[in-house]
């Protein structure tokens, strides 16, 4: 499609669409790359267990990669 | 409609591209046949063969919940979207196996290599992976050792433990004998690998004290650490006193590098372990795709011939027939047990859906096995002559330059010293010759590649870049290895001596470090003073080994198939796969053991030095490492013995619970948990997505 020639409606909902698509790119990133996981474990957190304190960025971090390691996780 | 005007196409495209790779004998054949086969093969196996086994086999439930579902914790229960999982799968199990293991088999041509990698991933690697990840996902994500016990008995259980310990030591050996054939006597190479480490302390360091957790900012500051320790190798390689003070030896290195493995196992996690895997994590995901596009953009010209001479045998890079050893060579690509390990346990705990397990595990596979063709392209691009001359041992064709060129053209591969020199100099090597182990010449193969699509003039930093690639996975999975092996080790000792079974005391971590980098540190130091390389026994032998664990994990899946009841031909799709790993491992196996052929035969190589030793036939340096090369040897045949027996052990066992079964004896109750309604399905319906 011709930007410059199309309605301005239409560019706008082109710049949206694509806002949006880099937009679930970078979510999935930072799921992907685990950047996100103490959110996700608050988000659970305040969702399965209200009330009761959550463990603390860092301490989560290091349980985590505790965790990760202790079994199989890298292949040949 | 649409699917099956796909299906047929592809069929169609798939049929003429295997046809042009197959018909084409007498003329260089163009890279791009292959890839447009192997993409072809790929889409039809996943969608018709994985697609059939999932439904009709597997009986896949999209409405039973998975145990992320029922057990979602926030943190290793979490039902996470199909694409997720499917990166985290494939970044598991991605390793530098895909890379070797194609590179080595080259040396017999690149029509058996690519035939095996195309088959044995559609039809076995890929079952296995899929089958075995939903036969966890249904059971919590138990491990393949906890199954092994669980649906065939302790004896299943007992060697899949003792099989991955196994596989371990001998792939932590090979893989660091393949890092410091790289590295020995080029500063570049060397400054470089060395830098990583404090490169990843550094981002350990940013993720525990700075900036807790924010994994995405620390990768980002970590690939420019690396991309800084690449030029500053550079730097020091050209810089006249700072040079010398990186050229080392292969026994140097060696030490070096059970040094590192000794510490990383007894180092904190988050210090080394963990950012060393975001770094590699990154690198390799992100050179495989530039790989690709490389490799599509410059479509080069095959060199190497569809057979070469060696497929009858004599190879340079290790001895033995195109039969069983390129199914051998190549493990990881085609079939890779130790994906297995990765399927079950740690993926099942984030498929949200039981449909999920086709994509994850069947396609994550497909994607790797795509990494062994890429690597097999590499590795056949390069002129037979140039390919032999860097792969094969001093021991093989001679110490000198002139030597070498002389054997190898000698075979009908012309090279000369002129052109190594010349290519050693475009790559910043002082030499490539004897560079064993496949790393270098998939550096070289790769640098060619990116060379000709990005900038000629860059060639030494591109094959530094693909060295830096090579080793920081290699050492990541050294570093992961020598873990799980120390825990497992930590384990069993528990039974005699409760303290030595808790990992966080710190006694107990140095023995059992100790006792793991040990065995593989011994592996490592013999394969260096080994005059032929060292490759030559140790990857066979890793092949061995890997193919055991893949007939184990089929072995599972075959009793869990036939003991579900279902249509008993149903079992043929694990059992046949089951069948040839069995043949062909047994095959190699007795070889390996039984050969009079030296290049072979693992005791008949041992009474051929002990003879010439005995006969004083060696050179003082040879003679004086001739003892430790003669039990070596002695005890990797006896490896090669205990591998086929597990092997057996396993086979007979499932054929034992198969049997009772037909016969309608009582059997193990099995660990499948019961079936649980899925909210999530039910919502998805709700919702219409």
């Amino acid at each position: 499609m011709n930007l410059r020639t199309a309605p301005p409606s239409a560019a706008a909902a082109l710049v949206r669409r694509a806002g949006g698509v880099v937009r679930r790119g970078w979510l999935a990133l930072r799921t992907l790359s685990g950047d996100d996981a103490f959110e996700r474990y608050l988000l659970h957190h305040q969702h399965c267990h209200p009330g009761t304190a959550a463990l603390g960025r860092r301490e989560f971090y290091l349980q985590e990669q505790r965790r990760k390691w202790s079994g199989v996780s890298r292949c040949c | 409609m649409r699917g099956k005007i796909i299906g047929i196409a592809l069929a169609l495209v798939g049929a003429f591209a295997i046809g042009g790779i197959a018909l084409q004998r007498h003329e260089p054949i163009n890279s791009l046949w292959i890839v447009t086969a192997a993409v072809c093969v790929y889409l039809l196996g996943y969608r018709v063969y994985a697609a059939w086994i999932a439904s009709a086999v597997l009986q896949v439930d999209p409405t039973r919940a998975t145990p992320a579902e029922r057990h979602d914790n926030g943190r290793d229960f979490v039902p996470t979207h199909r694409m997720i999982v499917f990166g985290h799968h494939f970044a598991a199990i991605a390793g530098p196996g895909p890379l070797v293991g194609p590179t080595l088999a080259a040396q017999f041509g690149y029509l058996p290599g690519t035939l095996w990698i195309l088959v044995g991933a559609v039809l076995g690697g890929c079952v296995q992976d899929m089958t075995i990840l939903l036969m966890s996902t249904r059971r919590d994500g138990r491990s393949l050792g906890q199954m092994a016990r669980d649906e065939l008995g302790p004896l299943g259980g007992f060697a899949a433990l003792i099989g991955t310990l196994l596989i371990m030591i001998v792939l932590c050996a090979v893989l660091g004998l393949v890092i410091v054939n790289v590295m020995k006597h080029s500063p570049w190479a060397t400054a470089t690998v060395f830098a990583t480490i404090p490169a990843a302390m550094i981002v350990g360091l940013y993720l525990r004290v700075w900036r807790p957790g924010r994994v995405l900012e620390a990768s980002v500051l970590g690939l420019a650490l690396l991309l800084l320790a690449l030029w500053g190798g550079g730097w020091i390689d050209h810089h006249p006193q700072w040079r010398g003070l990186f050229d080392f030896s292969a026994l140097s290195l060696a030490l070096f590098t059970i040094a590192y493995g000794f510490s990383a196992a007894v180092l904190p996690v988050w210090l080394l372990l963990a950012p060393r895997d975001y770094l590699s994590t990154f690198l390799k995901v992100g050179t495989v795709m530039l790989l690709a596009v490389a490799i599509v953009v410059t479509h080069p010209q095959i060199r190497m011939p569809a057979l070469s001479i060696f497929a009858s045998g004599d190879g340079p890079l290790f001895g033995g027939k195109v039969f069983p050893f390129v199914f051998v060579t190549i493990a990881c690509g085609a079939v890779s047990g130790f994906h297995a390990l990765v399927s079950s346990g740690t993926t099942p705990k984030l498929i949200s859906s039981e449909a999920d397990v086709r994509l994850v595990g069947y396609g994550s596979m497909a994607l790797e096995s795509f990494v062994a063709i890429m690597a097999l392209i590499a590795a056949t691009l390069l002129d037979p002559g140039v390919y032999f001359a860097i792969n094969s041992g001093a021991g093989v064709v001679g110490a000198t330059a002139a030597e070498a060129v002389r054997t190898i053209s000698s075979w009908g591969y012309p090279v000369t010293v002129e052109q190594m020199h010349a290519l050693a100099d475009a790559m910043g090597e002082s030499t490539l010759f004897a560079r064993t182990g496949g790393a270098p010449s998939l550096a070289v193969g790769m640098a060619s590649i990116f060379g000709s699509s990005f900038g000629k003039s860059l060639m030494a930093l591109w094959y530094h870049f693909a060295v830096m690639f090579e080793a920081v996975f290699i050492l990541s999975t050294l570093d992961a290895g020598t873990r799980v092996g120390r825990f497992m080790v930590q384990d069993t000792l528990s039974h005699l001596w409760p303290s030595l079974g808790r990992t966080s005391w710190y006694p107990s971590v140095l023995f059992t470090s100790a006792l793991i980098v040990g065995a593989w540190g011994y592996f490592l130091y013999v394969g260096v003073i080994d005059p032929n390389g060292g490759v030559n026994i140790l990857w066979p032998l890793f092949g061995i080994s890997n193919q055991m664990l893949a007939a184990i994990a089929l072995s599972v899946a075959t009793g869990i198939i036939i003991k579900s009841g279902r249509r008993r031909r149903y079992a043929l799709v694990t059992l046949l796969p089951l069948a040839w790993l069995a043949v062909i491992t047994s095959v190699a196996a007795w070889q390996k053991v039984a050969s009079p052929d030296v290049r072979v035969g693992l005791f008949a190589a041992a009474s051929g030095l002990a003879h010439k030793l005995a006969t004083g036939q060696l050179s003082p340096e040879r003679a004086a490492v001739a003892p430790q090369l003669i039990f070596n040897q002695r005890l990797d045949g006896f490896l090669v013995i205990l591998f086929t027996a597990i092997l057996w052990c396993v086979i007979a066992d499932m054929l034992r619970v198969c049997l009772r079964r037909l016969r309608g004896r009582p059997l193990l109750a099995g660990s499948e948990t019961p079936y649980v309604s899925s909210r999530l399905a039910m919502a998805g319906q709700g919702t219409g997505a």
